[in-house]
């Protein structure tokens, strides 16, 4: 025994980095494990091979900082290993089949179980789609923000293969153990690309608070498999699978599941950490944090929910449409309430994991109910909505960085006009902006569609209770579908319309061919999938018909590629080609008319300045963020955030100027983290006491420790 | 084929029924407003000539107005107008019908809305600020409403087409339902806050510190106002033709009718949008406007009325 946990542990540390180790280790340890599997392995190996090629990317980006040109190599690497893994795992998804492979790496008695279905190869998909094009815009960005901030900060260049790996192993886990490393190398991975840029101020806070937030999150999944797996020790998936958990345990297991996923997802109100750590990072980073990182939380939830548990019970969907809706709407509210654009987008991930969570509840209902088919249009919903949002949130990462960049700025007040300085950011924000707002015909409105007609199917369930949440789930997802229109115009009309209000801003100059290349090509996809989504809802097919044993356009006899009618006791069906031709024939039309009829002469003047003409060179006269979010915050925010604005204003004579004050609370931070670091630090004060105590005192504090534990073995054994 | 080609045909007629009523329309409502007040008014056919005066005009623009300041009418216009296009009128053999329901006619409008905020925000002036600020609150509210009225009429007739659901109604299989009173309530405080009437908003000042749409429009001239003009009337009527689509579809032709149900149809029709723009009329006379902090009041009632219309059908219906 002591032989072979020093040889595992001696291989656990050299085995990440060398494939040869494996042969010279599986002869003794586990024997038969790798001659079983070793077929299967050759499927395997391609995605095996990419994260090893990620991993020596990692440690080649060391010295690779140093090196003139050494950034290329490593995002270049990055990319092109990833865009091969997109391809693999599409293929993969259209193929279908299951590979699985066993390696004699990890515990000894639990050796590393990898495995791929079309669950995991669409989130792998995803997943390193925008990992190559967050390495195209990294490069850029890295060469941007070198020519005008100085140094780059931090080692970034070691980190994101890490980063990304990490990812692409939880994605491909198929036991706890496996899982929960990899998990884990995420957190960290990104935890200290979140401290790249750590002289900026507010950056220590943020990344502490997310490491805490990734440890409880960890900790909920430990305990949640722990329970999972019951006691007979076996923490594979496939064991997992066939060991069905008492009612307690499997609700208790969904709980923590729903905690420890959730508060990485950023399930309101565990999301604290996730508006200061994801804009903290670099803008590449941050896309992959919040485009991507949350997907894989959400995947977790997926794959215990739907395929590790068995038959869900109804209340577990109860739970995450409550959850879900709560989450969409604060989330959007917090981000109408931001003036940094970067910390808005990430309030607006918080948002569009709320309509993703509300899909999976959704099909988690549906699916309890026996409703398979209906359960399969809820998760296409979800599913769609996870590569759109993997792609707009990409998108305006990008452009919020290409900004950031530009002008050195993430202040929503000190931007404006970019539009004429930066005309292809701009025109691609555009496409973000738009697409998130689920305006048609871009692919967010698609997602939101195939949404509500899951929800126009809530009157089938047999509960009541559920019945009457679905009806008010439909409203809180319309609700803030419109309140991230207002956030985005908002956002866009103050970042790039208007006039500019500071210099920075108006001497900003469009960003280099890289950072545009790799907004583009989301920007293309948004469109793209809104006129044509059901190539790639035939594509998830067979996902969805792994968890729900069904398709969304089963039963449905006519279903040509370029239209969308899933099946639904609601009938109804959208053509985005024909509307985006409609649309295209009527505006052509339109123009050719007023220019061939109407005056077409165009005189330039100044705006109308309420009779104030004098030159304004900082914009002050326009309408800023915080005024435009005012009737919205009066509106929602003064019950929800208790909003308030104060208005200072000097008596005639005075000369100082007039102040106008917003202050609002954060309701997550004064219910629930507050109190709780409150409580830990009472703890902690008493627990301290124990620290300065004489030996004898120890000595009988660790004796009534024993008993006491001894006791509890007893009782515990007399009891089962 | 035939049936296609028919289809295809009514849908371009609708097009351009909507486009060329949709000013005597407005012009009518103000005209009826006018009578009431027991002033002359002018004819209802100054729309037109208001449009075509804007048409040929000169358009000045601000010296820092983007592109996006000049493509939004077009925009605008665009998406108002196949939005118009997707209500059945006169028909409901309407050739879009399956591409888009009516989620995607709220959508429609909603990109209609976002570049008109946009819009209103490009050049930098604090009343485009003030407008399209004001207008996204009443959209936070007014979109959700309209919304849970989309779900309500949805389970009751089984689609969200909006010419099966006028088919259904005029089957006259429904009933009165409470849900549908409901979602009527709720559906006309939408259209009136949706069409800057009174009492959200006034259509007819042009400084005043509680206006939304004038003030987003301010900085429009010429070709481009008349666009925007113009699909503000348009959705007046679209408004006004949805109402009468699902409430009181009665006198539509369907799908493999003739000319004369047709024809028939555009007579019910224009009766329906004369009988709507007077009352219209008659209620902006008879109420104040009232302070923009309280259409969250206004609006919130509606979006609750909608949803506990909304919330009656799930638990009463199973599909």
């Amino acid at each position: 025994m002591p032989r072979t946990a020093q040889r595992s542990g001696l291989w656990k540390k050299r085995g990440n980095t060398n494939v040869a180790v494996f042969a010279c280790i599986r002869a003794r340890n586990v024997p038969y494990l790798f001659h079983l599997h070793f077929l299967r392995f050759g499927a395997m190996a391609f995605a095996g091979v990419a994260i090893l090629c990620l991993l020596l990317l990692s440690v080649l980006g060391m010295p690779a900082a140093r090196w003139k040109g050494g950034d290329g190599v490593v995002y270049g690497g990055t990319g092109a290993v990833c865009a091969a893994l997109t391809l693999w795992a599409a293929l993969r998804l259209a193929g279908g089949g299951v590979d699985e492979v066993v390696l004699p790496l990890g515990l000894p008695w639990l050796p590393a179980h990898l495995r791929a279905d079309a669950l995991s190869a669409f989130f792998l998909m995803v997943v390193n789609f925008t990992g190559a094009t967050a390495s195209l815009y990294g490069w850029g960005y890295g060469r941007a923000h070198h020519a005008v901030h100085g140094p780059k900060p931090g080692p970034v260049l070691p980190l994101y293969p890490l980063f990304l790996a990490g990812m692409n192993l939880v994605l491909l886990a198929n036991d706890a153990f496996v899982f929960l490393v990899s998990w884990e190398f995420m957190s960290l991975a990104s935890w200290l690309l979140v401290l790249a840029n750590h002289r900026e101020e507010g950056t220590a806070r943020a990344a502490r608070i997310y490491l805490i937030m990734a440890g409880f999150g960890t900790a909920c999944l430990l305990l949640a498999f722990g329970l999972l797996a019951g006691t007979h020790g076996d923490y594979s998936f496939a064991a997992i699978r066939t060991h069905t958990p008492t009612a307690l345990a499997g609700a208790l297991g969904v709980g923590l599941m729903l905690l420890g996923a959730g508060s990485k997802a950023g399930l309101v109100p565990l999301h604290i950490w996730l508006p200061l750590a994801h804009p903290a990072a670099p803008s590449h980073v941050s896309a992959l944090m919040s485009g991507v990182m949350t997907k894989v939380a959400v995947y977790a939830i997926v794959r215990v929910t739907f395929d590790l548990l068995g038959e869900p019970a109804w209340w577990w969907g109860g739970v995450m449409l409550v959850a879900g809706s709560v989450t969409a709407v604060m989330g959007i509210l917090y981000a109408l309430m931001q003036d940094d654009l970067k910390r808005l987008l990430a309030y607006s991930t918080v948002e569009n994991i709320g309509v993703i969570i509300i899909a999976l509840g959704m099909a988690l209902v549906f699916k309890a109910a026996h409703v398979p088919v209906i359960a399969a249009l809820a998760l296409s919903a979800a599913l769609l909505h996870i590569v759109n949002h993997s792609l707009f949130k990409s998108l305006l990462f990008f452009g919020a960085g290409a900004v950031l960049a530009s002008t050195g700025t993430r202040d929503l007040g000190r931007m404006g006009g970019l539009i004429h300085t930066m005309p292809v950011t701009a025109f691609l924000m555009l496409v973000g902006a738009a697409a998130i707002s689920s305006l048609p015909p871009l692919n967010g409105f698609v997602g939101e569609w195939l949404l509500f007609q899951a929800i126009l199917n809530g009157p089938t369930l047999p509960q009541w209770i559920l019945k009457i949440l679905i009806a008010l789930v439909g409203a809180a997802v319309a609700l803030a579908a419109a309140l991230a229109g207002a956030c985005f115009v908002r956002a866009y009309g103050t970042a790039f319309l208007g006039r500019a209000r500071s210099v920075a801003a108006s001497g900003a100059r469009e960003v280099n061919w890289a950072m545009r290349v790799a907004m583009a090509v989301p920007a293309l996809l948004c469109v793209v999938l809104g006129v044509m989504p059901t190539p790639l809802l035939r594509l998830v097919e067979p996902a969805t018909r792994l968890l729900v044993e069904a398709g969304p356009f089963d039963g449905r006899a006519y279903q040509p590629w370029f239209w969308l009618a899933p099946t639904s006791a609601v009938g109804n069906s959208y053509n985005g080609l024909v509307f985006l031709v409609v649309i295209a024939a009527v505006s052509a039309v339109l123009g050719l008319a007023i220019h061939r009829w109407a005056s077409d002469r165009v005189r330039r003047s100044i705006a109308w300045g309420c009779g104030f003409d004098e030159p304004d060179p900082a914009g002050v006269t326009q309408y800023t963020p915080s005024s435009f979010g005012q009737p919205i915050r009066r509106a929602f925010g003064a019950t929800v955030f208790r909003a308030r604005d104060t208005v200072d204003m000097p008596e005639p004579g005075d000369v100082r100027p007039a102040r106008l004050t917003v202050r609002w609370s954060d309701p997550a931070w004064v219910w629930l983290a507050d109190p709780v670091v409150r409580l830990v630090n009472a703890a902690a004060d008493r627990v301290n006491e124990i620290q300065f105590l004489t030996i004898r005192r120890y000595l009988s504090l660790m004796f009534f420790a024993l008993v006491a534990l001894l006791v509890l073995v007893a009782v515990l054994q007399q009891w089962s | 084929m035939k049936a296609l080609l028919l289809s295809v045909l009514w849908q371009v007629v609708q097009m351009a029924l909507v486009l060329a009523l949709a000013p005597l329309l407005t012009g009518w409502v103000r005209w009826v407003k006018s009578r009431l007040q027991a002033r002359c008014g002018a004819s209802p056919l100054q729309p037109y000539r208001d449009i075509l005066r804007l048409l040929r005009k000169d358009v000045v623009l601000a010296h820092n107005a983007s592109w996006l300041f000049r493509a939004s009418p077009y925009m605008i216009f665009t998406a108002i107008w196949v939005a118009a296009g997707l209500v059945p009128a006169f028909t409901s053999h309407l050739a879009l019908a399956p591409s888009a329901d009516l989620i995607a006619l709220v959508a429609l409008l909603g990109s209609a809305r976002f570049f008109l905020a946009l819009a209103g925000m490009d050049v930098g002036t604090s009343f485009g600020g003030i407008g399209s600020s004001r207008e996204m609150m009443i959209a936070a509210f007014a979109e959700p409403a309209m919304m849970m009225m989309v779900f309500s009429v949805a389970i009751l007739v089984g689609t969200t087409s909006l010419a099966e659901i006028a088919d259904f109604m005029v089957s006259g299989t429904v009933g009165l339902r409470v849900s549908l009173a409901l979602a009527l309530m709720a559906l006309v405080m939408v259209a009136i806050a949706e069409n800057a009437r009174i009492p959200i908003d006034n259509p007819s000042t042009h400084l005043e510190l509680t206006m939304v749409h004038e003030a987003m429009v301010l900085e429009y001239s010429g070709r481009h106002l008349a666009l925007v003009e113009g699909a503000a009337m348009l959705k007046l009527l679209l408004y006004m033709a949805l109402i009468a689509c699902i409430f009181a579809p009665w006198g539509m032709a369907h799908p493999g009718d003739g000319l004369g149900p047709a024809l028939w149809g555009l007579v019910t029709f224009a009766g329906k949008m004369a009988l709507g723009g007077a009352a219209l009329a008659v209620f902006e006379t008879s109420i104040a406007k009232m302070r923009v902090f309280r259409v969250g009041d206004f609006l919130g009632g509606a979006l609750l009325l909608a949803t506990l219309g909304a919330i009656f059908l799930f638990v009463s219906r199973g599909v």
